[in-house]
């Protein structure tokens, strides 16, 4: 099923690819199933956006790519294929060999993601002296080569600086320094502009697509942000209670959604260029992910959503244009998209608005 | 609808210059730090006292003027004189050279001392706290049942069983001494590697050893040196006590604790012979402890 919307082009296959992953978290409450047969994959040179609300499995994906899953979560089946080898059954041992060279990550907060009592020239010469050999010296000179790169201005001065005597965009430069320090092929993105503020975080953005630009690496990028997704990604995977929703090319899924999810998503954004009245929450709350809803997990809070629904789970149904849908139902979201653009009010809507009162406050967790 | 349309043109991916920061004024923190520590007072005050006794210990042939060991019958309890300036004991040895050389063995024994358990008890309880599981369980419940003891009982018990002399005083003070540094290491380990950057560390492929060693435990090994601080004030008392009790080192080594016992029996006419060596424990307990004092203030984290 991953073929069907595989992109296409990459001459040597994707990047990285997750296969039909399931990750469970044992608690006191019961086991949950935070990533549930979740597929996508990474083509080579490109980025792809994981969107979703909290809780919807999207750290926990980014986390068992890594190998880094807390001691109570773990994979339980699934592939997740990076430049053809699967990284489910190795070791740590074999593993800390492919962390770092192969693959990197970028933490959200950059103060906490920073060993507080390690000049920072050192943090970003670890890696190098670790994985590539480098002599104390040779891997001193690639960090300030690295710290010039992701333009940290008097690297040899700053070099020697501790994290808290950085700004926070300063701090989110080395962390992005730290993580290409091993010429990665795959960078793993957790929110990375999430604590800065907008100025910066643009700055940020700027710099990562440059940089990935010039080195060709490919990125995973979680966010609940859906312009850092437009700015950055070509490709998005929208996830919601530890399944896929729908993916496809950004511009075309953020503006043309073929998922009700989706498009409550896109609704509840704030929009600049066509202020609204007021946003259109997604009525409800996210889905217990210790018994999940029967069918579509996304049925109690979908205003499309039919009798069939509740019973059957949607499979991924590849649409034209690289794209798929986990909704029995896709065409509704386009008759609804359709109404709107026609001047008019989605009758279905008001409907809703009209129906649940009480829930017109924006419950879902959705964008800033 | 157009939503994120506009934010997409508006930023686009290619990007142009990047804007340069103001470069800040580099190093402000490393430079407090730097100016501060001999503001602290506790902390000055209690190296020159612990440096006046450490270079009296170090320099002690320049600054006595008798062998402290050589009986000199003859001279037997004299009081304090312009010769003997704190007087001699019962075999004519001089005090204030039985002193400042009973600092260089007592000093001496507990400045190693102090090393053995602070090393041991900050690996075990790293290692403890970093892996947790079974042998977390097992280091742990040892140290309940070593901190279940009083400490000078359990000293004084493995010391007896030992036998007197500096070897057996290492060994009795590591093994009852480790548990508070496995303690403290472990607590601060257990809370310092929820950190994000331990899972950076590991996200970058560095092998557990390596973040422990080289991430985690210069995070907090602040602590257990604060603690090591007061505790070499422990095991000073801790010899001198064993010397006291004719336990620790034998004589004729000049060591206070057995100097204090051995005026002991002349107090009424000779309250020189233990007065002083007792006045030299607290000063030096004092110098180190305010010492302890003023690191704290340095090394606590967030200050």
């Amino acid at each position: 099923m991953t073929a069907a919307f595989s992109p296409g082009g990459a001459p040597a296959g994707p990047m990285l690819q997750v296969r039909d992953l399931h990750v469970q978290i044992a608690t006191g409450r019961g086991t949950v199933r935070a990533v549930d047969g979740v597929s996508f994959e990474v083509p080579r040179g490109e980025a792809l956006g994981l969107v979703g609300e909290s809780g919807s499995g999207k750290s926990m994906t980014l986390r068992s790519i890594l190998g880094v899953l807390p001691p109570t979560a773990s994979v339980t089946s699934g592939q997740i294929i990076l430049d053809g080898r699967d990284l489910v059954p190795l070791k740590q041992t074999d593993l800390n060999r492919i962390r770092g060279p192969k693959m990197a990550m970028i933490f959200q907060e950059p103060m906490s993601a920073l060993n507080p009592v390690m000049r920072v020239g050192a943090q970003i010469a670890e890696g190098p002296m670790l994985h590539q050999g480098l002599s104390r010296a040779k891997a001193a000179e690639r960090a300030l080569d690295l710290m010039r790169r992701v333009g940290i201005p008097h690297p040899e001065r700053r070099m020697r600086s501790y994290p808290h005597e950085f700004s926070g965009g300063m701090r989110q430069r080395v962390m992005i320094a730290i993580a290409l320090a091993c010429e990665p092929e795959v960078i793993l993105c957790d929110e990375p502009t999430t604590a800065l503020d907008v100025t910066i975080q643009d700055q940020i953005l700027r710099l990562l697509a440059r940089l990935c630009r010039e080195s060709g690496v490919s990125l995973l990028f979680v966010t609940h942000d859906l312009p850092v997704v437009a700015q950055i990604c070509q490709q998005v995977a929208v996830m919601y209670g530890g399944r896929l929703a729908e993916y496809g090319p950004v511009q075309d899924v953020l503006h043309d959604p073929r998922h009700p999810y989706t498009l409550g998503l896109v609704r509840s954004a704030p929009d600049f260029d066509n202020v609204r009245e007021a946003l259109v929450p997604i009525p409800g709350s996210p889905p217990s992910l210790i018994s999940p809803p029967d069918g579509c997990r996304f049925h109690p809070r979908c205003k499309f959503a039919e009798e069939d629904c509740q019973v059957v789970e949607p499979p991924m149904k590849p649409l034209p244009g690289g794209r798929a849908t986990a909704c029995l139902h896709y065409e509704r979201t386009i008759e609804s998209l359709e109404a709107e653009r026609a001047g008019q009010l989605d009758p279905v809507d008001l409907q809703v608005a009209a129906e649940r009162p009480d829930e017109a406050a924006p419950a879902a967790g959705s964008a800033p | 609808m157009s939503i994120t349309a506009g934010a997409g043109d508006q930023f686009a991916p290619t990007g142009g210059a990047l804007v340069e920061l103001a470069p800040r004024p580099a190093d402000r923190g490393v430079q407090a730090r730097r100016a501060t520590w001999y503001k602290n007072p506790a902390l000055m005050a209690g190296l020159i006292i612990t440096g006046i006794v450490l270079i009296a210990a170090i320099i002690a042939p320049l600054i006595t003027f008798y062998n402290p060991i050589t009986q000199n019958l003859t001279d037997a309890l004299q009081g304090p004189s312009a010769a003997h300036w704190l007087g001699t004991d019962q075999f004519g040895r001089d005090t204030w050279t039985r002193l400042v050389y009973g600092a260089r063995l007592d000093l001496r024994i507990a400045f190693i001392a102090v090393l053995f358990p602070f090393v041991l008890g900050t690996v075990l309880g790293a290692i403890a706290a970093y892996f947790g599981g079974w042998f977390d369980l097992v280091i742990m419940r040892v140290v309940d049942v070593v901190v279940a003891f009083p400490f000078f009982v359990l000293l004084i018990a493995l010391v007896f069983v030992l036998g007197p002399g500096a070897r057996s005083i290492y060994i009795a003070i590591t093994l009852v001494g480790w548990v508070s540094y496995a303690r403290i290491v472990r607590g601060e380990i257990l809370v310092a590697k929820r950190q994000e950057y331990v899972l950076a560390a590991q996200s970058a492929g560095l092998s557990n050893t390596r973040i422990m060693g080289r991430h985690l435990l210069p995070n907090v090994i602040s602590q257990a040196i604060i603690y090591g601080m007061s505790d070499i004030v422990q095991d000073i008392l801790a010899i001198v006590t064993l010397g006291y009790l004719g336990l620790g080192i034998p004589p004729p080594a000049a060591e206070w604790g057995s100097m204090i016992n051995g005026g002991q029996n002349f107090l009424s006419t000779h309250w020189e012979l233990t007065t002083f060596p007792g006045l030299a424990v607290i000063l030096v307990g004092l110098g180190l402890s305010l010492i302890g004092d003023g690191l704290a203030d340095i090394l606590r984290p967030g200050q």
